[in-house]
């Protein structure tokens, strides 16, 4: 317990060790320093887990570091608290975020800004674990605040290309308005409560209002509204896809594993404000279906191949906000989990795969590379297949259980057709990418020449293992801290069976669709009509389209209108008016003699007239 | 002569009068000696002011008031001549307006 | 009967004035202001002042507007200018100080005429006056002889020649 603290300095030390060098140590210090620093936090997690599992799976520690303001009756403290729920957040974060670092030194081998790319992956490991360790809602937005900037800062690490500037704007700002939601929450939850500590907010909410109070479900609701920005569901959901302009290692590790899944680790942290209001929980498990179908069909109908995996991302936490919102809280943590391995798997072997082609991304170059890439492809199937939710593959066991649970709550059979429907979809699109790359003719694109070093081959096995046998995890640590109790496995009767079969029969669909019967698909879709679904899918449902209509024009077309800047006028007129002044004053001393006694004589008038109208 | 009661408001009206038609001639005329000479009509006009102020008392004040006052003008007009040929031969006219070195 | 005289004077004195201060010849001017200054010494001589009226004439008209001639003169203004001044005489040039100038008589006359007084009606003659002079304005005398000394040197000094390499419009050492 008292190597807690060491696990978020390591990385920390990790950053600020590679800004002081900026760029002058060799690469391998580089690297070593980089994943080094993750993985000693993997490693200084260690004793801590076993040191909790000991104790029992209801422990929390609690190792408060240092008072960050004290004013009056507001005193937030540094404090960094492990229970259940952050104990698997940590590892995922110091597990995964390893593996990530180690394939990324061979990855971003060669790249200037190898040193600068270290640092601002460290710091963001640091910013989430501080989120996740944190006791005090002021804390925990803190690492919040940390990992968006660490976002922006790697989405745009290319930034000679004015494209990927924009895009990590655009991810900043969208997240921004998100943050800007659980903001305003926080006050509520401060002016109301008196505290912003975790758990003293959770308990004296169940004391002080009412189940389904205006209060609480408007907080719970601002909360909600911070994680769908950061978690990219729907409203705020335009900024992912574009993400991608970042190096592939970020986008497996920030937008696939790790910050996107901070907002499930929000709601999941402050469940109480959530049962406490019916309302946000139907808007968690609206936001998560709309997502969670609109993602799929987007994803089924991308070319690029980490847009895909982009909007396959955005699916499956919309999934996990479904599972939230019924109820399945250790359900949604447990996707939590898996979805972190196979989808930073998912997108390592896509790295590889890019890598090898020299940057192509369009999948419909590529094609017939199972034989010539052997190890990204077998990546990329454990990958797929556990997106797939195919039997016995982690993903099989998380989704699974949050389809049965969606089945056992109120109106549950309606909510389980249509998460079945969207399961459904998704097996198709990772088949449809299965094949599409795998399989098939090969394509334009160049190569394939297989770069990869055994630090990016390592990652790739040991994800593979962990998205293969991650189901089999004990989930006992975040199961006591989450009101459902834990994922209870097996549900008996058809239901399950169904939910088991619906991956398979997409599978099979895909490939009769994307293998077999290639020539009718695309004859099949190349109708006006099918075209322009495909188009409107495409373009992520218009979302971008519809933002810049309703918010960008108006507001450049007001900042045109305002190009004088009306706020100006009253500095500019005070200039103005002194600058005539002044003209007046210096036309006044023309040094022309009548002119000065025509002003005395003038002056005498007046005066005259205030003293015979004051007599 | 005998003098006699003249109503004082008449005098003073006149006085007025020729004063601020004096100001008048300074303000409007250009020509430096026409200036001069309407200083001279305003300072004549401070005279009979005075004057007439002391015929209302019988007192000799006014008199000797008009006499400084004449004093005055006279070494004004010595100095102000002196000036103005100075100023011709400099400015090569006696406009007023082209002495305006000061202005700015 | 004197009371007849006195407003002859004044009216003589009146348009004496106002056309002494529109003449575009400068001698001319001087003419008519020389006719003003004599209206107004009978007018002093009305009001019982002869000493002062004596003055007037002797020195006002006779001594000042005698050096105005001889610059007048001097200069040669005259003739040659007339045109000139016409030219400066111009309506927009007199209508805004016309203007200004009647606004004050307008408030002066209204002051004047708020009280009323007559005159004494009694000559005081220059045997008072020179008593005045030598008893309580002694000071005075003084004063103004010194005024007129430090006149006598700047006119003096103003009169002077100059170098013959001085020309137009450059600056004096």
């Amino acid at each position: 317990m008292e190597a807690l603290w060491l696990i978020p300095l390591l990385p920390l030390l990790g950053f600020v060790t590679l800004l002081v060098t900026e760029g002058r140590l060799p690469a391998v210090l580089v690297a070593m320093i980089g994943a080094g620093s993750v993985g000693l936090a993997a490693l200084a997690a260690a004793p801590v887990t076993l040191d909790f599992l000991q104790q029992g799976p209801g422990t929390v520690f609690a190792q408060p570091l240092w008072v960050w303001i004290d004013v009056a009756g507001f005193s937030p403290d540094i404090t960094l608290y492990l229970d259940g729920l952050s104990l698997a957040m940590v590892w995922v974060i110091t597990g995964v975020g390893f593996l990530i670092h180690l394939y990324a030194t061979g990855y971003m081998a060669g790249d200037p800004g190898y040193s600068r790319f270290f640092a601002y992956m460290n710091l963001f490991v640091f910013a989430m674990l501080m989120l996740v360790l944190a006791d005090d809602l002021l804390v925990l937005y803190l690492g919040w605040e940390g990992v968006g900037l660490c976002s922006y800062l790697l989405i745009g690490f290319f930034h000679d290309e004015p494209a990927n500037g924009y895009a990590a704007r655009k991810a900043f700002v969208v997240t921004r308005v998100g943050d800007t939601a659980m903001a305003l929450g926080l006050f509520l939850l401060f002016r109301e409560l008196g505290t912003l500590d975790i758990q003293s907010v959770l308990s004296a909410a169940t004391t002080t209002w009412p189940d389904g109070s205006t209060t609480v479900t408007v907080a719970a609701l601002l909360i909600l509204g911070g994680a769908v920005g950061k978690s990219a569901q729907l409203p705020l959901q335009t900024w992912l896809p574009d993400a991608m302009a970042g190096p592939t290692p970020v986008s497996a590790l920030i937008h696939a594993a790790t910050m996107v899944t901070a907002g499930v680790y929000l709601v999941a942290r402050v469940h109480d404000l959530f049962l406490l209001s019916p309302l946000a929980q139907s808007a968690l498990i609206g936001v998560g279906l709309a997502t969670l179908f609109m993602a799929a069909c987007a994803a089924l109908v991308q070319r690029d191949i980490k847009r895909i995996l982009a909007y396959s991302t955005m699916s499956q936490i919309g999934y996990m906000f479904f599972a939230l919102g019924v109820g399945a809280w250790s359900a949604a943590v447990f996707h939590l989990m898996t979805h972190a391995f196979f989808k930073a798997l998912l997108f390592l072997s896509a790295g590889s795969v890019i890598l090898a082609l020299h940057h192509e991304q369009d999948i419909f170059r590529m094609g017939g590379l199972w034989r010539r890439l052997p190890l990204p492809f077998a990546g990329m199937l454990v990958g797929a297949a556990a997106l797939a939710a195919l039997p016995f593959t982690s993903g099989f066991y998380s989704k699974d259980a949050i389809l049965l649970a969606s089945a056992a709550a109120p109106g549950g059979l309606w909510l389980w057709a249509a998460a079945s429907l969207a399961a459904l979809v998704t097996a198709l699109y990772s088949a449809r990418l299965i094949f599409v790359v795998f399989f098939g003719p090969p394509g334009s694109a160049a190569g394939p020449d297989d770069g990869s070093n055994n630090a990016m081959r390592g990652p790739l096995v040991v994800l593979s293992l962990l998205a293969l046998g991650g189901g089999w995890f004990g989930l006992a640590p975040p199961a006591a801290v989450l009101p459902d109790g834990g994922v209870s496995h097996g549900h008996g009767g058809w239901l399950a069976w169904v939910t088991g079969a619906v991956p398979l029969l997409g599978v099979g669909l895909g490939y009769l669709l994307f293998y077999r019967w290639r020539e009718r698909t695309a004859a099949l879709v190349s109708g006006a009509a099918a075209q322009t679904l495909r188009r409107f899918w495409q373009a992520g449902w218009g979302f971008d389209w519809l933002y810049a209509r309703l918010f960008e024009q108006p507001f450049t077309a007001l900042a045109r209108l305002n190009r004088r800047d009306v706020v100006d006028v009253p500095f500019v007129l005070t200039a103005a008016l002194l600058r005539i002044g002044h003209q007046l004053a210096a036309d006044g001393q023309n040094g022309r003699l009548r002119w000065y006694l025509a002003n005395m004589a003038a002056g005498l008038a007046l005066l005259l007239i205030i003293v015979l109208g004051a007599a | 002569m005998n003098a006699v009661s003249i109503p004082l408001e008449h005098v003073m009206a006149l006085a007025a009068t020729l004063f601020l038609i004096g100001l008048a001639g300074v303000l409007v005329r250009r020509n430096l000696i026409f200036l001069l000479m309407s200083l001279e009509i305003m300072m004549n006009a401070c005279g009979l002011a005075f004057i007439a102020a002391g015929a209302r008392w019988g007192a000799a004040d006014g008199q000797i008031m008009y006499m400084l006052i004449l004093a005055l003008a006279a070494a004004e007009v010595a100095v102000a001549l002196g000036l103005l040929l100075q100023l011709e031969r400099r400015l090569g006219s006696l406009d007023i307006d082209a002495a305006s070195e000061l202005r700015g | 009967m004197e009371l007849i005289l006195f407003y002859v004077a004044g009216t003589v004195a009146l348009i004496a004035t106002v056309l002494a201060v529109t003449r575009s010849n400068a001698a001319h001017g001087l003419i008519y202001l020389i006719v003003s200054l004599l209206a107004v010494a009978v007018i002093f001589f009305v009001l019982g002042a002869p000493f002062a009226a004596a003055l007037e004439v002797v020195i006002y008209a006779g001594a000042i507007m005698v050096l105005f001639v001889f610059v007048v003169m001097m200069l040669n203004l005259g003739q040659r200018r007339a045109a000139a001044e016409r030219a400066w005489l111009a309506p927009r040039n007199w209508i805004g100080p016309s203007l200004l100038a009647l606004v004050l008589l307008l408030e002066l006359t209204y002051i004047i005429f708020t009280s009323s007084a007559v005159s004494a009606g009694q000559v005081v003659g220059p045997k008072e006056v020179g008593l005045a002079l030598f008893g309580p304005y002694l000071l005075a005398v003084e004063l103004a002889a010194l005024l007129l000394l430090a006149a006598l040197v700047g006119a003096y000094h103003l009169g002077r020649r100059y170098m013959p390499s001085r020309r137009r419009g450059e600056e004096t050492p």
